[in-house]
């Protein structure tokens, strides 16, 4: 194999409507291991991003510690990243969304990053509804200590070397769903059609955003008695419904069967379609989703898809009711009061 | 008996109940005099409760500036009977206690070398007032009122101060004035007055203020132009961020729409606190945090990525008494050396150290230029005494012409002209090297922050010579702090004498009286106050030109003395530790008392040694 990723470019490969191409998306070569989960994750961010349309350098991305957390290196180049420490970086990004609240957000992290050592400061940032997305790269063991289990995965779960795990998992989907989370998704990093709406989706909504997508780890926990095997996901996957992701402004071409269909505008004046819809399923109705996902996990089922969201969400700067530009712009004239107003305070000491 | 005889020089001690509402009535009395031109200092020495432990309130008034605690009570006033034991034991003889006599004061309380001025205060209230709470608010105005009369406080000016505090909500005037005349009266009708401790009006507090270091380190923040603040509440930091948050909503609020030019995180814990704080300033906005000694033991681990990644952050830490929870409401200077070297590996961070809250607000501001410049945390010591406690003060100071340094930060347009950028490269070979902010141009000027090592261009690598490289240049970068940082304050214009004295931060007010008081027992010493650490050029030259040099600090361990022997390479012996650490802050009689002892048997091993070096 190279190491090296060409820099030569097709001059006739098709652009988006800011006049990228998708491989002006992409990043270094990865060095997780070959068929890892993670690397058709960012596969599906750089689509996602592409046919949105974003500017990379508009676009933020952080991460903590983990196999996970060194994908954002694997794509979008261009855009600035900061790989922090473990379980930290929701705390990073919401002090990053304060300073500039213009920038899209993109946070990748694992199952031990956010539902172990990180869970804190993940239950905190999904509670203050930090405007960014949130993705989960979730395979059920800690891949860079060559595969313990870790909190998500499921009881009984048996890892490479034969132990059995004797502990529930902790489903960060409920979890969100409980925290008040205003979008919750969960996918399958083998099942791309379903992820890049899905991330699309995630990255219009004003708000905290988690996608748990479930990335079989090829090497520590893809055996026949791990519940995180790509066998084991494909055989039980279940799906609320197929999504498309308009964005604003686009026409709505697709037409769908009356009954087995809905759609949710999101603020910006996009769309979500969500086709074959699961029964007894609402995705703007917390608890038809709580419930759902309960149905399904007695059923053994790994529901994925779009499970909730909150059309009417309001990002962390809305609550705060800081000014609409960017904080970190502002000048020394918005932020020193001046010496005259120090007198009076001074004056006020006495 | 014995006289006490002093005008303008004496201690009032107040003992109360936590959560009485004596904190009021005493800061009345404090603003009082200090507003009848006389320096003093008051001192809270209150208990970790909400409600019914003792608290304490202690006020010196010195003619001659001296704002140190100084042992010894001339006069208590003692409205809490569970600590009363101590309390009387502890007035001077010749002293006043002044309690609440409407129950009988128990024959084991009675000293005969001091004065016992009893005022029916429960009585009194009951009669004036119906509202429970009323009364027990009152209770503490009337022993006020008393003082007026017994002290010679000016009348008028405790109604002044009445009138200021209650300007919106008037109706509250007339009923706290007639609680100080009640006591007023009451010494009228049954004591001499006034008695022979007693103030008189002076010109010398100037043009100073009274104000506690937290409120200076916010004001400090603000016009340091910190716009996100991230904090877990932790005593004694916690009035910081509180009164960030009053002064932002009136100083920082856009007219027109009434939104906020700041946001406020009241973190999860400390390490979420400061992860926000790297966060706001990786992405380009002035941001710190405040915390303790336990919160930065916490946020060590984001320190170190801080300084590794190379992030601007302000963290002030008003420090109070360790190790672990320790003693969360009394003072000490006890995070030296886990502040200077907090988080794993080779790291160290730049320190200031305020001494008054004139200096906490410089500082503060200063600090966030300094973390601009240097890219990398700066904490600010406190310490409980100094951030809780109000100071006479000089006032807080802005010159409108003062700009703020952002360091090398890259524009969009200079990133443009730039052929290859290098977020790790020394291009100016001072260790600085230039950052961008995220969002600034489409196609240069994107890198990967991280805690990892990495190469000039920000790419990670575990090769050693790339490694060594980058924390060689941060050394680099170490020593161009040592310019730029506040030098000592040295208080004599050339170095006389043999032996020295080096202080920092609180220890200053005690230390400058302890060499008044050693100077009229004819020991001479030169001084020197650190401000910073990275200690400069100076700081190694004073210790040089001195023979010994005492190390007065707030600890069991000498930290500072520690760091000194440490970053300088000066002989051990040489620093003689001069310690408190009982959680109060250090009088100036302790520092003379040990310098003197240590002076003695110093000069006297000398005066041997010379003797036994035959004569050439």
């Amino acid at each position: 194999m190279t190491y090296i990723k060409p820099r030569f470019r097709h001059p006739e490969l098709p652009k988006n409507k800011i006049g990228y191409a998708k491989a002006d998306y992409e990043g270094a070569i990865s060095t997780l291991c070959a068929g890892c989960g993670h690397d058709s994750i960012s596969g599906a961010i750089v689509q996602a991003c592409y046919e949105l349309s974003i500017e990379p350098h508009r676009l933020a991305k952080l991460s903590g510690i983990g196999c996970s957390s060194k994908t954002p290196t694997y794509f979008l180049s261009n855009s600035h990243g900061f790989n922090t420490v473990h379980g930290r970086m929701p705390s990073i990004a919401t002090g990053a969304y304060l300073a500039n609240r213009e920038l899209i957000y993109l946070g990748v992290s694992g199952d031990g990053d956010s539902a172990s050592i990180g869970m804190g400061q993940f239950v905190h940032a999904v509670r203050r509804n930090v405007n960014m997305v949130y993705i989960v790269m979730n395979n059920g063991c800690y891949g860079l200590t060559k595969g313990q289990h870790s909190a998500t995965a499921d009881l009984g779960a048996q890892s490479k070397t034969g132990s059995v795990n004797p502990f529930p998992s902790i489903d960060l989907v409920g979890l969100a769903l409980e925290l008040g989370a205003t979008f919750v998704g969960r996918s399958f990093s083998g099942d791309k059609t379903q992820l890049v709406p899905l991330i699309k989706a995630a990255m219009s909504h004003p708000g905290f955003a988690l996608l748990d997508v479930i990335s079989p780890c090829v090497t520590f926990n893809n055996q026949s008695k791990s519940t995180k095997s790509y066998d084991y996901v494909r055989a039980h996957l279940e799906a609320t419904a197929t999504i498309d992701f308009v964005p604003h402004k686009e026409e709505i071409r697709v037409d769908y069967h009356p009954g087995h269909s809905a759609s949710v505008e999101l603020h910006d004046g996009s769309v979500i379609q969500l086709h074959k819809l699961a029964p007894h399923w609402d995705p703007t109705d917390r608890n038809s989703a709580v419930t759902r996902l309960q149905e399904s996990k007695i059923k053994g089922e790994i529901l994925t898809g779009l499970l909730y969201i909150d059309p009417e969400s309001q990002g962390l700067h809305d609550l705060e009711q800081t000014v609409p530009q960017a904080l970190n712009t502002l000048q020394e004239e918005d932020l020193n009061p001046g010496a005259k107003l120090l007198d009076e305070i001074n004056e006020s000491f006495r | 008996m014995e006289q006490l005889n002093a005008v303008n020089d004496f201690v009032v001690r107040f003992a109360n109940v936590n959560g009485t509402g004596s904190a009021s009535a005493n800061n009345m009395f404090a603003k009082a005099i200090f507003r009848m031109g006389i320096p003093m200092s008051p001192k809270n020495i209150f208990p970790s409760n909400i409600q019914g432990l003792p608290t304490w309130y202690e006020v010196r008034i010195s003619e001659k500036g001296y704002l140190g605690r100084r042992e010894g009570i001339d006069l208590m006033v003692c409205v809490n009977p569970q600590s009363m034991a101590e309390d009387v034991a502890s007035v001077k003889p010749g002293g006043y206690f002044l309690y609440d006599n409407t129950k009988k004061l128990h024959p084991q309380f009675i000293r005969e070398d001091i004065h016992y001025i009893g005022i029916p205060m429960t009585d009194m209230v009951m009669h004036q007032y119906s509202d429970p709470r009323q009364r027990q608010l009152f209770k503490n105005v009337v022993y006020v009122g008393a003082l007026s009369a017994l002290l010679d406080i000016e009348f008028e000016v405790l109604a002044g101060i009445i009138r200021d505090q209650f300007k919106k909500k008037e109706k509250l005037i007339a009923p706290n004035i007639k609680a100080l005349e009640l006591g007023l009266h009451f010494i009228h009708k049954h004591y001499d007055y006034p008695l022979d401790i007693r103030l008189e009006r002076r010109d010398s507090v100037k043009d100073s203020i009274l104000i506690d270091g937290n409120t200076a380190c916010a004001l400090g923040a603000i016009y340091g132009g910190a716009t996100v603040a991230a904090w877990y509440p932790i005593t004694p930091s916690t009035s910081v961020v509180s009164a960030f948050g009053k002064y932002v909503s009136k100083l920082r609020i856009d007219p027109e729409t009434g939104k906020r030019k700041f946001a406020i995180v009241q973190a999860e814990d400390e390490l979420a606190a400061m992860g926000v704080v790297i966060g706001a300033t990786w992405n380009g906005a002035r941001s710190f945090t405040a915390t303790s000694g336990p919160g930065v033991s916490l946020m060590s681990e984001f320190l170190g990525l801080a300084y590794f990644a190379e992030i601007p952050a302000v963290l002030i830490n008003v420090q109070r008494g360790g190790p672990s929870t320790g003693m969360p409401t009394r003072t000490q200077q006890p995070d030296i050396l886990s502040s200077a070297y907090a988080s794993h590996g080779d790291t160290k961070h730049i320190l200031l150290f305020p001494s008054t809250p004139a200096e906490c607000f410089e500082l503060t501001a200063s600090a966030f230029d300094l973390a601009d410049r240097f890219q990398t945390p700066i904490l600010v010591m406190s310490d409980l005494d100094l951030g809780m406690n109000e100071h006479m003060s000089p006032p807080l100071a802005w010159d409108d012409s003062r700009r703020y340094d952002r360091g090398k930060v890259l524009s969009a347009e200079e990133l443009e002209k730039l052929e290859r950028f290098g977020r790790y490269l020394d291009v100016d070979g001072d260790g600085i090297c230039y950052r961008t902010i995220p969002g600034t141009h489409p196609t240069k000027g994107s890198y990967f922050t991280r805690g990892t090592s990495k190469d000039e261009y920000a790419k990670y690598t575990e090769n050693g010579d790339a490694y060594v490289r980058n924390v060689d240049r941060l050394a680099r970068k170490w020593e161009t702090a040592k310019q730029a940082v506040p030098p000592p304050e040295l208080y004599q214009s050339e170095n006389r004498n043999a032996y020295g004295i080096i202080f920092f931060g609180t220890t200053t007010y005690a230390a400058l009286e302890a060499m008044d008081l050693l100077r009229e027992k004819g020991v001479e010493l030169d001084a020197m106050r650190i401000r910073s650490f990275p200690f400069n050029e100076t700081v190694l030259q004073f210790i040089e030109q001195h023979e010994k040099v005492f190390v007065i600090e707030q600890n069991r361990d000498a930290q500072m003395r520690s760091l000194l022997v440490n970053e300088l390479e000066v002989a051990p012996k040489q620093l003689i530790p001069i310690l408190n650490y009982d959680g109060k802050p250090i009088p100036a009689d302790t520092i003379e008392q040990q310098i003197a002892k240590t002076f003695n048997s110093e000069t006297r091993k000398d005066d041997l040694h010379k003797a036994q070096v035959p004569a050439s």
